[in-house]
């Protein structure tokens, strides 16, 4: 599956989804604006022309109904993909997500199977202020039900995406717009990259090891992997090897490959563009705390995230509430600096 | 007034279809007769099934009553005094259609044959029923019936529009029918189903069971209409209002509605007025409701209304009656003794069907 073909991630999903659709004709899409705009951050960019109005649907801006919808789909047999245009809408329609959607399949002792991907777009740093800023993908995950998929780039993305489709179980596909290589937002040219033409899967809950190294171990997911993988080359300038983890999944996660890099680092920093409070980097910590008797730390741990503050508008405050590149290069050399308190001895 | 089939869709809004002269075989009211008898046994076993333990002395001392205790633990709605909704609409349905109830399902499952044995041992939180024990009696999904149920009031329209979609998608004439109560009107997912429903021509139909009680506030405090099927004309589609608790008038006011459906034209919302014999759950001390209301409800009781008229067609004898009565209860108090013997889950079963051949949380099933 060698390519050059640099596809942006926008383009990577889609052609996932519509390589999905001529394969299976139970798969349809709908959500707000997916048809002739193509999504409003390019997800379904294109599918229309290809498929047709029947199965790339434009809804009413009715998120209960049409994710309800999805529901009733998928138990009589289809494949639904449904956008939530931004994360941030769920509060309108979270009845369906995690009261049906997430319970039904439980609830039926494992009778029901819901193949449905909700995408919803992911992220701020563009001065969008609170209400369409977050990622809240330790909501998602924190309830029980649903996979949770967050890709870094166009190649996870892809593969990814025709995992999720083809997963006989609810998944939340959350892409970030600052990655998305749309054309009117700035984004981290690291996330455009090759993208085999070929059907091909990135399977869920396997981390990816983007660069190795000795000194500390940085987890992350989602636009903050491009982030750390730039501070990564400043640190390495200055001779310290950090190691980039992109858990890729949150639902399942991938603890294993967390704890293998810990155990040899002895250094974690979490770097987390959602709440810092309840989150994934609490998580990730109480999974390392847990395993101290197999992991051995040369310093505390350190956890980067957005300050339990809504996302402000204004530029100088929300670059102060998101972690950047800086922060990460930060974090990282004061966390070489630090020790953890040893124990007296006995 | 009579109002034919034509005349009723020929325009949106809502009618009342008084004086509908549809032909209705024996067989099909002999099972509708047969259905309520069943339902409202099964209620009256389970409002007595349900009080087992519950009460002093068994339970800790200063309660009146104890939920969690007893073979069937936490809330439960009954629907006896609603079965002609249940049987009305359901007669016109085939396993191929879907039906998705409320939280006062059990009416709902029994029409659309559910099988009563793993349903009732769900109730029981056994590993033979319908959802191993993990969904309990306001979450009973089967299948093969097509049927499902939600504790959230008005969620089960959303989803029956998915169903309809499906169908519609599938090239199917399947019809879907979401049931839900006259306080579920006021909800969100009303507005946003039934315009969805409409715009895309849904093969679903919008049954409302008003039993006047949204739990103890009164459809009169809480609702801007007398009618809730007037609320079909700002969707552009027809409303039927259906003011008796009656099965066979509500079977032949909704024929025209699952007719439409069939052909491809719409949705279309139903309205039902009917009575609810018990409290909103069991238990409820229902001090909002005037004491003598249940008395004057079960005046009007429907089964016996039901059977007298099969009697007066010639379609039912007394002997005829009592075997009717005999089987349907025998089969309802066979599935209590299979619930009450089957076992319970393995504790370490909570951990399993999160997803379906998957992961929790990363951890492979066992």
């Amino acid at each position: 599956m060698k390519t050059n073909r640099i596809l942006t991630m926008a383009q990577a999903i889609s052609e996932g989804i519509s390589q999905e659709m001529t394969r299976d004709s139970n798969v349809f899409v709908m959500g707000e604006d997916v048809g002739s705009y193509g999504g409003i951050f390019g997800a379904t960019g294109g599918l229309l022309e290809k498929f047709g109005k029947d199965r790339i649907i434009d809804t009413p801006i009715s998120e209960t109904a049409f994710i309800g919808a999805a529901t009733g789909a998928a138990a009589a047999g289809l494949r639904p993909i449904v956008e939530l245009m931004f994360v941030d809408f769920f509060g309108v329609c979270m009845d369906q997500i995690y009261n049906h959607l997430a319970k039904n399949t439980y609830m039926s002792g494992g009778h029901v199977s819901l193949p449905v991907v909700i995408t919803t777009a992911i992220g701020g740093g563009y001065g969008d202020a609170a209400q369409h800023s977050q990622c809240l993908y330790a909501i998602f995950a924190h309830m029980p039900g649903i996979k949770v998929v967050v890709p870094s780039n166009a190649y996870d993305a892809k593969g990814l995406m025709i995992q999720a489709i083809r997963d006989n179980n609810p998944v939340i596909f959350m892409y970030h717009k600052g990655i998305m290589g749309l054309p009117w937002m700035a984004f981290f040219e690291g996330s455009s990259n090759a993208v085999p033409e070929d059907l091909y899967v990135v399977p869920f809950g396997k981390a990816n090891i983007i660069k190795e190294g000795s000194d500390l171990t940085i987890v992350t997911i989602s636009q903050m992997v491009q982030k750390a993988v730039l501070a990564a080359k400043v640190l390495e300038e200055q001779s310290i090897h950090a190691e980039v983890i992109d858990l890729r999944t949150l639902v399942p996660m991938d603890t294993e490959t967390v704890l293998k890099s810990v155990r040899k680092t002895g250094r974690l920093l979490i770097v987390d563009e959602d709440y810092l409070g309840f989150g994934l980097s609490g998580e990730i910590s109480a999974v390392v705390a847990e395993n101290l008797d197999s992991v051995s730390l040369k310093a505390p741990i350190r956890r980067l995230a957005v300050p339990n503050v809504p996302i402000p508008f204004s530029r100088p405050l929300e670059q102060f509430v998101i972690p950047q590149v800086s922060n990460i290069v930060l974090a990282a050399q004061e966390l070489m600096v630090k020790k953890v308190a040893l124990l007296e001895a006995q | 007034m009579l109002i034919t089939n034509t005349d009723l869709f020929a325009t949106w809004g809502s009618h009342s279809p008084k004086g509908f002269t549809m032909q209705v075989g024996k067989e099909k009211l002999l099972w509708m007769y047969e259905k309520m008898v069943q339902i409202r046994y099964y209620e009256e076993t389970m409002a007595r099934v349900y009080m087992e333990g519950k009460l002093p002395p068994a339970i800790q001392k200063g309660l009146a009553f104890d939920i969690g205790a007893g073979p069937v633990p936490g809330e439960m709605h009954l629907a006896a005094g609603q079965e002609p909704v249940a049987v009305g609409v359901c007669a016109h349905l085939t396993d191929d259609d879907t039906v998705v109830g409320t939280h006062r399902p059990h009416h709902f499952a029994i029409a659309k044959g559910v099988p009563l044995n793993p349903m009732t041992a769900e109730m029981f939180g056994k590993v033979t029923g319908l959802g191993k024990g993990k969904g309990g009696h306001m979450h009973l999904f089967d299948n093969a019936h097509k049927f499902s149920c939600s504790g959230i009031i008005g969620a089960s329209m959303p989803i029956a529009c998915g169903a309809a979609l499906a169908a519609k998608k599938l090239g199917k004439n399947w019809v879907s029918i979401a049931f839900f109560g006259e306080g579920a009107a006021n909800q969100g997912s009303f507005h946003e189903s039934l315009n969805l429903a409409a715009v895309w021509k849904l093969p679903v139909i919008f049954v409302c069971e008003d039993n006047q009680w949204a739990i103890s506030v009164p459809k009169t405090k809480a609702t801007s209409v007398v009618w809730i099927a007037d609320r079909a004309a700002g969707y552009g589609i027809p409303g039927i209002r259906i003011p008796e608790n009656d099965a066979l008038e509500i079977y032949e006011a909704v024929a025209p509605a699952i007719a439409r459906a069939r052909r491809g034209e719409g949705p279309s919302l139903i309205e039902i007025k009917t009575d609810r014999y018990f409290g909103h759950f069991q238990g409820d001390p229902e001090t909002y409701r005037p004491k003598d209301e249940v008395a004057n409800l079960r005046k009007r009781d429907p089964i016996p209304k039901l059977s007298k008229m099969l009697k007066d067609k010639g379609f039912l004898t007394a002997d005829e009656e009592a075997s009717i009565v005999q089987a349907m209860h025998a089969q309802v108090d066979s599935a209590f003794e299979f619930a009450r013997n089957s076992e319970y889950p393995n504790a370490n079963d909570a951990l399993h069907d999160v997803f379906v051949n998957g992961h929790l949380n990363g951890r492979a099933l066992v």
